[in-house]
């Protein structure tokens, strides 16, 4: 679906159902927000299952980021202002929100800003703050091909780097190399530099009050289970689902696994 | 850390199963799977779960080949099928429909070339043939309803090295993607994709297995060519009433190609590969490195030894390695490891030397296929293109006394004795 946000036309995957801004069911919408220089296909998986049990599906490309229109914003925050924009434009009040990596960060601070707005949220690989290596920084500003290579080169677990992938027949390394290339010039360092400029404090985590359950990969070498955890701890009452095995890349790595914790979370 | 060539040769696409912790890859001879639960059941139909269910549509052993062959490509994923014929069907047929034209080398494998001159004009798909190295020809011959470009690596037979950079460029300038037949040089040797292809299929049963047991095709999507931008490939961005009418370029990005093959393609004309083929190649694919740096080596020797008679009982030696080779820079550039382990030379005689030569070998397999372990030779004149008078021959690129091999991973020197045998006997023809 395509819709209008801020005057920009944004696109919006509803998880393989048909869906008008006319059909949107807004007691029971997810949002699932992707991380820095993906868009909304790294939810294929997931969001097919809700949108197929009950619940309005909205994936959107971020600004700037695959069939949605406009320049990459600068900022988490400005990312939870243009979510809720989102949600303005189809006139939804509250939703549950999934965010992945960068869009955990989104997740996070639209429910710390927009407890009123926030059901539930679910954070997949994160952490606070998510301090980007330099290195990798340059090489976004820099060398966008050089800089896909090395987060796939950290984003997979050992046996992620060999395959074995749930999905007959597809390489996830080469997935995750040619979605990256197909973001436009500029995208991937405005995303990390807008993770590593996010500076909300661990301790204003307290301001949320909606149901928070963090998913971590056991091997996550970008946002660590223990820095997971001490966002977990910062928030009143937050749950953790660690997935045995997997690296940062979990809705590729461990579909069912990422499924399984948000059906307990978000549909039981 | 990602992992090398030579590693993801052994290991990509296959962890040990978690059952018997098996270091070999299972055969998982099974047609269909078990499903947990009902719920489970309907995810896995309605693709909200990854998994098998029916093995035409995938299976596990298959799919670890499948994965194999993206790594090695540089791919975002594979289809594995019967044979280099049933991939490259596959590949048209996931691309367009009656109306629809192909504009292809004409320097290709004849059983491609039927295909694609004698049985798809039949479904309403034409295809127009050209002089792989002439771009005008390629750029003259794109129609409205053009959607494809395709070619081989090297061509058949006069091994002309497709210029995969402009002939994609080309390619792209058209909002069209470039399929090529890379079964003759394998990953080891060119990864297309590297150069701006965007499909590339391999008749398994050469190179990759390696081995001459199975037949086997598989059919790789770089994950690069924006179908929705092209706007000529409405089976991949519109709605497909077939599968719920699902938009394939919404569902992934970056492997719409590969979802419509395999759920229409597989699931409707059913061209799946045996997973005891798919074991084999996988077999063969642990040591593809190994046996293409030697098949090169070997080749080598024999590409010298045989340019050293040019003038007694050979007329020419057709190699890209060699500076008489038309394409010799160009392979220099695209093929850096060495080109081909398959080649002609032309026998002074014609074609009763040509007769006489093949009968004197005694290492050299006659028969009718290349990119064996073992050392292959044939005498189109005689076999594949004996209802040809010296003319046509000459006119098809082939010279009566024409003799292209294949060369294996025997001794050199047991190849080039076997050589000198043949020679010896075509001089006396």
């Amino acid at each position: 679906m395509q819709i209008d946000v801020r005057g920009q036309s944004t696109y919006l995957y509803t998880g393989g159902k048909k869906l008008t801004p006319l059909t949107v069911d807004r007691e029971k919408t997810i949002i699932f927000i992707h991380g820095a220089q993906q868009d909304h296909s790294c939810w294929t998986l997931q969001t097919r299952w809700f949108a197929h049990h009950g619940f309005t599906v909205l994936a959107p490309d971020l600004p700037g980021h695959g069939r949605s229109a406009g320049e990459p914003l600068q900022s988490v925050e400005a990312l939870a202002e243009w979510i809720a924009a989102l949600l303005d434009a189809l006139g939804v009040e509250q939703a549950r929100l999934v965010g992945h990596s960068m869009g955990s960060l989104v997740a996070v601070e639209f429910a710390a800003t927009y407890p009123q707005r926030t059901v539930q949220a679910a954070l997949i690989g994160t952490s606070l703050p998510m301090p980007v290596a330099p290195v990798l920084l340059d090489a976004a500003r820099d060398n966008e091909p050089k800089a896909a290579t090395m987060i796939n080169g950290w984003s997979y677990s050992a046996s992620g780097q060999i395959g074995g992938n749930t999905v007959p027949g597809l390489w996830l390394l080469g997935m995750n190399q040619r979605l990256m290339a197909r973001q436009k010039p500029g995208v991937f360092h405005a995303d990390l530099a807008a993770c590593n400029a996010y500076g909300r404090s661990l301790e204003s985590l307290s301001a949320i009050t909606a149901p928070v359950l963090l998913i971590a990969g056991s091997q996550d070498k970008m946002t660590s289970p223990k820095v997971a955890k001490a966002v977990q701890a910062a928030i009143p009452g937050a749950q953790m689902s660690l997935v045995p095995g997997s690296g940062h890349a979990l809705m590729a790595e461990r579909p069912d696994a990422v499924l399984d914790a948000l059906i307990a979370f978000l549909a039981r | 850390m990602s992992y090398r060539f030579d590693t993801l040769s052994l290991h990509a696409g296959q962890v040990p199963d978690s059952q018997y912790g098996a270091r070999a890859q299972p055969i998982y001879l099974s047609s269909s799977f078990v499903f947990k639960d009902a719920d489970q059941a309907a995810s896995l139909f309605n693709m909200e779960r990854g998994g098998h269910v029916y093995s035409r549509i995938s299976n596990p052993t298959n799919a670890v080949l499948e994965e194999r062959i993206a790594a090695l490509e540089g791919g975002v994923g594979a289809i594995a099928v019967a044979s280099g014929q049933a991939a490259l069907h596959l590949a048209i047929t996931t691309l367009m429909g009656a109306g629809s034209h192909i504009v292809a080398s004409r320097s290709l494998y004849g059983g491609s070339h039927n295909l694609l001159e004698y049985t798809l004009p039949r479904f309403g798909i034409e295809t127009t043939f050209v002089d792989p190295r002439d771009l005008d020809a390629w750029k003259a011959a794109i129609r409205p309803e053009t959607r494809l470009f395709f070619g081989e690596t090297l061509g058949n037979p006069g091994l002309d090295v497709l210029d995969i950079p402009r002939v994609s460029a080309l390619a792209h300038e058209h909002g069209l993607p470039l399929l090529v037949d890379s079964t003759f040089t394998t990953p080891y040797l060119l990864k297309p994709f590297d150069h701006g292809a965007d499909l590339v299929f391999h008749s398994a049963t050469k190179f990759l297995s390696g081995h001459g047991t199975v037949i086997g095709g598989v059919v790789v999507d770089s994950g690069a060519f924006d179908w929705d931008r092209s706007g000529k490939f409405p089976t991949l961005s519109a709605p497909y009433e077939g599968f719920h009418d699902m938009v394939f370029t919404e569902e992934s990005t970056v492997a719409a190609f590969l979802l419509r093959a395999r759920r229409e393609g597989l699931r409707d004309f059913g061209a799946c590969l045996s997973p005891l083929n798919a074991f084999q190649i996988l077999q063969g694919m642990e040591t593809l490195p190994l046996r293409m740096a030697r098949h090169i080596d070997n080749t080598r020797k024999l590409v010298g030894h045989l340019s050293t008679q040019i003038g007694l009982t050979v007329d020419a030696v057709n190699h890209p390695d060699l500076p008489s080779h038309p394409d010799h820079e160009l392979a220099k550039k695209l093929l850096p490891r060495g080109s081909s382990s398959v080649f002609t030379f032309n026998l002074s005689g014609g074609r009763a030397a040509g007769r006489k030569f093949i009968e004197a070998l005694k290492v050299f397999s006659h028969l009718a296929n290349v990119g064996d372990a073992k050392s292959l030779v044939i005498h189109p004149a005689s076999t594949t293109h004996f209802r040809m008078s010296d003319a046509a021959l000459v006119a098809a690129g082939i010279h009566p006394g024409t003799i292209r091999l294949s060369v294996g991973l025997e001794d050199p020197d047991d190849l080039i004795d076997d050589l000198n045998r043949g020679l010896a006997a075509a001089a006396k023809a």
